[in-house]
Order: structure tokens, then C-alpha cells, then sequence
């Protein structure tokens, strides 16, 4: 909590205090509650002058005040939506009242946490938006409200979630489809949205197929394109072990996926076996023998 | 004169005899540290061992001239060559390692030519290296002096091999973006693998990490020896052992291991799989060729290192895990490299295993992590 709240807090817990002791009638007059940042004023009565605080979270305003005249605030002075004090110090007296400022109706941001940013395709729940809804003066606006959540790509909507707020927020799950590519995964609250982009990744190889032939003395070991179990094919970069054993001798080599292929030239022994993995994926075996 | 003047007068005769037979019959080490090193100061190589043992001095003292100027074989070989052979024709872990130590171990001898086999003990930042040679050693005149069994530096044939693997960048959100805003998940590791050994120094936690995502990974584990009665004991971390750059759906064997701890007092063992997303080269691509195990006696786990790409590799490190006859990992055990790695030239690897674990080893998997001068990796 940053120091002016600190005092404010504490002004306002010692002027309840000392006002309920006092039990006195006011001479001032304040609207039930106040939104947001909008424009309002105080009728006074009596004579003479006088001078107006209002304090409250974060905010402390002073007013010189002649009495029976309204004190005016205009448009955006009062911004902090909370519970103020609102102080009217007379010659020989003080008046105190409270005053709730309420965030505006109208919200003009969204805070959207989606999560993950990145995930693999199909996967059921996988994906989590929590929005919050605020006014134009960061103030979270408790007022249930529905919230709009929905996954779509270039071809169109995918799913959606229609949800009320809770104390300022709502929240939805969804599936990762199961073709990949990047998503838009939007939160609407009243006109108002915010996007965020998702990730969806190819699953773990679904079958890795190796092939073998010779080349100038060696052996050429590549695999068939390699997809997940939804067909999409699995990224370049992913790396494919190939290895080769042969009696008492081993060769392992980690190669990265190159236009959907794994590639490698290794030596070439007849009745050798050799055999491909990506992560906890294992291919077929298959034993060269000697280019038949 | 005084009994004072007199102890005066026998302390300094007697430091006087001591300097004298210091400096007349020195020992050995004293020579080298006082940096003599070359011996035949005081004492001529009269022997095979005393030639070698002058140039492995020479050689701990960096005096190259002297070295070079001893060795019976100079003519074939420029000073240049002899000191990139024991240090490395490119940046590589030679370049800053000093020679801890060394041994002779003679073999044959003649009146006129011996063998021997000489042992040098580097020490680098990660540890210490052995570069053994044998060594012919001939009678000139009246002292022997060390053919040296140069290495000759291997060249890479002129030639353009062209190089297309993906790298991956990253940008990740700046410090003035608002709360809540998007930015680049960390990849999703997972350990496929983990088990604690009780060993004579300690206990020893090894196991694999699987980069499951579609990114490149910088990996980390931490492991936390938790005792039966809840306090912890212990958390370390692989440190090095342990290949950090981790490319998609690539598997790391890694190490931790706690000295002086027991493995009966450890009641449980939490693990930390650590992953930051690291901008990352897929090349260069190194193949573990003609890999065996050797069994017991003297276990080793031997091979070679082919750089498939057009990059020098400046180190490398070998890490292998073994498994037993049902899959289960029983060792993990790892080798630096103390030579570049040129393109297509490859370079033996020798690991050694424990011989108790050595009999329980069916199969064995073995990733090179490298480092090249201005990239990544």
C-alpha cells in the first residue's frame, strides 16, 4: 500500500471516530454515491465560510466553501472508487459525512489472462481466459455483467462462452482444436475487447518410418514426413534419434526435422539395425542388408 | 666471544652448507618450481626418464624454446606445431589448461633408444584431462633426448557445405507493457526418468529431461533430499552435468549428487525441472559414431564424435547413460572434449564406468552438448 493511502486511510478511520462522538447535525447535503470520475456538487446551508475535504483512497480534495452556496466538482476530480470522508471545517464547528464513489458503468479496459500462450492440439480444458473489467479509471467494476469469450481463426469461430462477472470477473475453459496453427481468443464485456493469441502445436509424432539406402559408401537414413495422430506435421527443429547398432558397435545421432524430414548418412554395415525415436516416441527397426 | 656470538656464527655456516647442497643436489620439484625446469642445469639427461622428465617440466613451465630446442626429432616439426599440439590448433579446452602433472612410464630400452610412455595431466575449468603418448627417446652423443609424436593438425578439404537449419529468436514483452498482457510461455520440460544411487561419496540423483514443446529449452534440475523426518537435507543442482540446450523432443541425461549423504537417511527427493526460453541454433548437428562398450575389466564406453557441419566446434561434452537389461537407467557419466571439433574429422571419446555398475550396463545413449565460439551453443 503506498504511503498516501496509508494516511488517508488513517485520516479517515480518525475523523469517523471523532464525528460519532460529536452526534452532530450537518450542515451540508451529499448525494448517495458518486461514479467514477463524473461531475457532482455539495449543497451547503448557514452563513459564513468554511473549508470542504474530501478524503478517501488515495485522494484528498480541498475546497474553500461559502456556506449556503454548492461546491462544485467537476468531471474527473474524484476518480478512486471507495469509501470517502467527506469534512466540512467551520469556525466553530466540523461536519462529517460519508460519500461511496462507485466505479463508472461503463467499462473501457479489460485485463484478459489467457493461458497457456502455447499448447498442443486437442487438448480437452487446455485453454483458460480470465477477464476483469474496468472503467475508464482502472476501477474494477464489480456490477455483474456478461462477458463474451470465444476461439476463433481465419475460417471463423470455433467456440464460445458466454459468462457473467463475479465481483469483476469472469472466466471460461476451452479445447485446443485439433488442426494447428495460431487462434484469436477474444474477451468482450459491453463494446469493449481484448485479444490474445494462442499457440496450438502439434501433439507428440504419432509414427515415425524410417528408410535406408546407400550412398557413396554410407548409408542414408531418413524418415517419412512425420505427423501428430491429427495429421498435422510435426515442426521443423524437432529433433529425431537415429540409432544404428551393428555386434558390439552403436551409432546415435540427434537431427533436427528439415522440411518435415530427418535426415543422416550413417555407416553402412550389413545386418546392422537401426532404428529412429523423438522423445518418448519410438519408429520401426529395420536391418540393412547391404542395399537388397 | 660470547655463547650468543657463537650460536650467531653456527646458524649461519649451517644456512650457508644448506643453500650449497640445495643448490649442488637439488630435488627434483625444487628445480621445476624454482623454474629451472630444464635439469640439465645441474643434472644432464643421462637417461630416457630424466629427458622426459625434463620436458614434461618444460613443458608445465610453459618454456616452449627450451622444450623444443631438447627434442631429438625438432627438425620435423616447427616450435609452433609442437606448442599448438599440446594446446590446441583452435580454442578449444587446451588452450587454457596447465599441465598438473605428469608420469613416465618406461617400456623398452637399448643402449642407444628407449620407450616410454608418457602421461600428462592437464587441468582445465571443468576438470582435468589425461594426454597420453608414447614417446621413443634416443642416445645422441651423451645425453638421450624425446622424439616427440606430434599430432598433426587435420585439415578440412577447401569446400562449401551449405547449412539450412532453423534457429529460433525470441521477443519477449517490454517492461512497459500493461498487467496481464501476453508473453512468450516457457517450453514445458518434463523428467521422464530419475534414480537415486548410493555410492562410497554420497548419494547421486541421475535421471533424463524430455523437452516436450516445439521450442528450444534452456534446462536446468534442481533435486532436494527431503530425510524420513521431513527436514531438508540437501538441494543441488546438475550444474554441468547436464546438457542445457535442449532443441524439441531432445532428451538429456543429468546428474546431481550430494556428497557425504547417505542414501538410508534420505526419506524422499523433490524435483525441479527448470526451463527458460532461449533463442537456439539447430546446428551443428554431431553424430556419436561407432560407439561400444567395453565391459568390465576397466569399463569404458568408447567412440567417436563427427561434427556433420561446416562449424568448428570449439568444446564439446559427452554425456551417456546406461541402462540395464530392463531399460532402467543405472549410470549416467559424462566426457569434455579437450580438442576442437573440425568439420567432418572425428575425435574419440573414452568414458569410464564404475566397475560395480559396470556388469548391470545392457545398454547404453549418448548426447553431445557442444560450444562454438559466437553462437548459441
Amino acid at each position: 500500500m503506498r504511503p498516501g493511502r496509508v494516511f488517508a486511510f488513517v485520516t479517515t478511520v480518525a475523523l469517523t471516530t471523532a464525528t460519532a462522538a460529536a452526534g452532530q447535525s450537518s450542515d451540508m447535503t451529499l448525494p448517495p454515491s458518486v461514479a467514477a470520475g463524473s461531475a457532482f456538487s455539495i449543497a451547503t446551508s448557514g452563513s459564513g465560510k468554511a473549508v470542504l475535504y474530501v478524503v478517501g483512497p488515495g485522494q484528498a480534495v480541498r475546497h474553500d466553501v461559502v456556506m449556503g452556496q454548492p461546491v462544485s466538482f467537476a468531471a474527473g476530480v474524484l476518480y478512486n472508487a471507495g469509501h470517502y470522508l467527506v469534512i466540512l471545517a467551520k469556525d466553530s464547528s466540523t461536519d462529517t459525512e460519508a460519500l461511496d464513489v462507485v466505479p463508472a458503468p461503463r467499462p473501457e479496459t479489460l485485463g484478459f489472462l489467457a493461458q497457456p500462450s502455447r499448447l498442443p492440439v486437442g487438448v480437452h480444458n487446455g485453454i483458460s481466459g480470465a477477464v476483469y473489467v474496468f472503467d475508464a479509471y482502472h476501477n474494477l467494476i464489480t456490477t455483474p455483467m456478461t462477458a463474451s469469450l470465444e476461439l476463433s481463426n481465419s475460417s471463423g469461430t470455433m467456440q464460445s462462452r458466454s459468462v457473467p462477472t463475479q465481483n469483476g470477473l469472469a472466466w471460461a475453459e476451452m479445447d485446443s482444436a485439433s488442426k494447428e496453427g495460431a487462434v484469436k481468443f477474444v474477451a468482450r464485456i459491453g463494446g469493449i475487447s481484448s485479444t490474445r493469441i494462442i499457440d496450438q502445436v502439434p501433439g507428440d509424432p504419432c509414427a515415425i518410418t524410417i528408410s535406408a539406402q546407400p550412398e557413396n559408401g554410407k548409408l542414408l537414413v531418413q524418415t517419412a514426413p512425420v505427423h501428430d495422430c491429427s495429421g498435422n506435421a510435426i515442426p521443423d527443429g524437432t529433433i529425431v534419434t537415429f540409432t544404428e547398432s551393428y555386434n558390439d558397435l552403436q551409432s546415435t545421432v540427434d537431427v533436427p526435422l528439415k522440411q518435415g524430414v530427418a535426415r543422416v548418412t550413417m555407416p553402412a554395415y550389413k545386418g546392422s539395425k537401426i532404428s529412429a525415436a523423438s522423445g518418448v516416441v519410438a519408429g520401426n527397426e529395420i536391418i540393412w542388408g547391404g542395399g537388397r | 666471544m660470547n655463547k650468543g656470538r657463537l650460536l650467531a656464527v653456527a646458524i649461519a655456516v649451517a644456512t650457508l652448507a644448506l643453500l650449497a647442497i640445495g643448490t649442488i643436489w637439488p630435488v627434483p620439484s625444487a628445480v621445476a618450481y624454482a623454474g629451472g625446469g630444464k635439469g640439465d642445469l645441474l643434472v644432464s639427461p643421462s637417461t630416457p626418464d630424466a629427458a622426459a622428465n625434463d620436458l614434461g617440466t618444460q613443458i608445465r613451465l610453459h618454456a616452449w624454446d627450451k622444450a623444443y630446442s631438447s627434442l631429438a626429432n625438432k627438425a620435423e616439426f616447427t616450435q609452433s606445431q609442437f606448442i599448438h599440439d599440446l594446446t590446441g590448433y583452435a580454442l578449444s579446452l587446451r588452450t587454457y589448461a596447465t599441465l598438473d602433472g605428469f608420469e613416465v612410464q618406461p617400456l623398452h630400452q637399448s643402449a642407444n633408444d628407449a620407450e616410454l610412455i608418457m602421461k600428462l595431466r592437464w587441468s582445465t575449468v571443468v576438470g582435468t584431462f589425461e594426454d597420453k603418448r608414447d614417446v621413443h627417446v634416443v642416445r645422441i652423443g651423451d645425453h638421450w633426448a624425446v622424439n616427440w609424436p606430434i599430432v598433426p593438425e587435420q585439415h578440412v578439404p577447401p569446400q562449401v557445405i551449405p547449412v539450412n537449419y532453423l534457429r529460433w529468436d525470441v521477443i519477449k514483452s517490454g517492461s512497459g507493457d500493461d498487467w496481464g498482457a501476453q508473453d512468450v510461455e516457457a517450453p514445458h520440460v518434463r523428467i521422464v526418468d530419475m534414480h537415486p544411487v548410493n555410492r562410497a561419496d554420497g548419494v547421486v540423483v541421475m535421471g533424463e529431461l524430455l523437452n516436450e514443446d516445439v521450442i528450444p529449452a534452456y534446462v536446468s534440475v534442481r533435486a532436494t533430499l527431503v530425510s524420513k523426518t521431513g527436514s531438508v537435507l540437501d538441494s543441488e543442482g546438475s550444474f554441468d552435468m547436464i546438457s542445457h540446450t535442449l532443441l524439441p523432443k531432445q532428451v538429456t541425461p543429468f546428474v546431481i549428487r550430494f556428497p557425504g549423504i547417505d542414501l538410508s537417511e534420505v526419506g524422499s527427493i523433490r524435483m525441479v525441472p527448470q526451463s527458460v526460453l532461449v533463442s537456439a541454433s539447430a546446428d551443428p548437428v554431431i553424430e556419436v559414431q561407432n560407439q561400444q562398450y567395453n565391459a568390465p575389466p576397466g569399463a569404458t564406453l568408447t567412440g567417436q564424435l563427427s561434427n556433420q557441419s561446416g562449424q568448428t566446434v570449439n568444446v564439446a561434452h559427452v554425456l551417456s547413460s546406461f541402462y540395464d537389461k530392463n531399460g532402467q537407467l543405472v549410470w549416467v557419466a559424462g566426457q569434455y572434449i579437450d580438442r576442437v571439433l573440425q568439420p567432418q574429422i572425428p575425435v574419440d571419446f573414452r568414458i569410464s564406468v564404475p566397475e560395480d555398475i559396470a556388469r548391470k550396463i545392457n545398454t547404453e545413449r549418448t548426447v553431445v552438448s557442444t560450444y562454438a565460439v559466437g553462437s548459441f551453443q
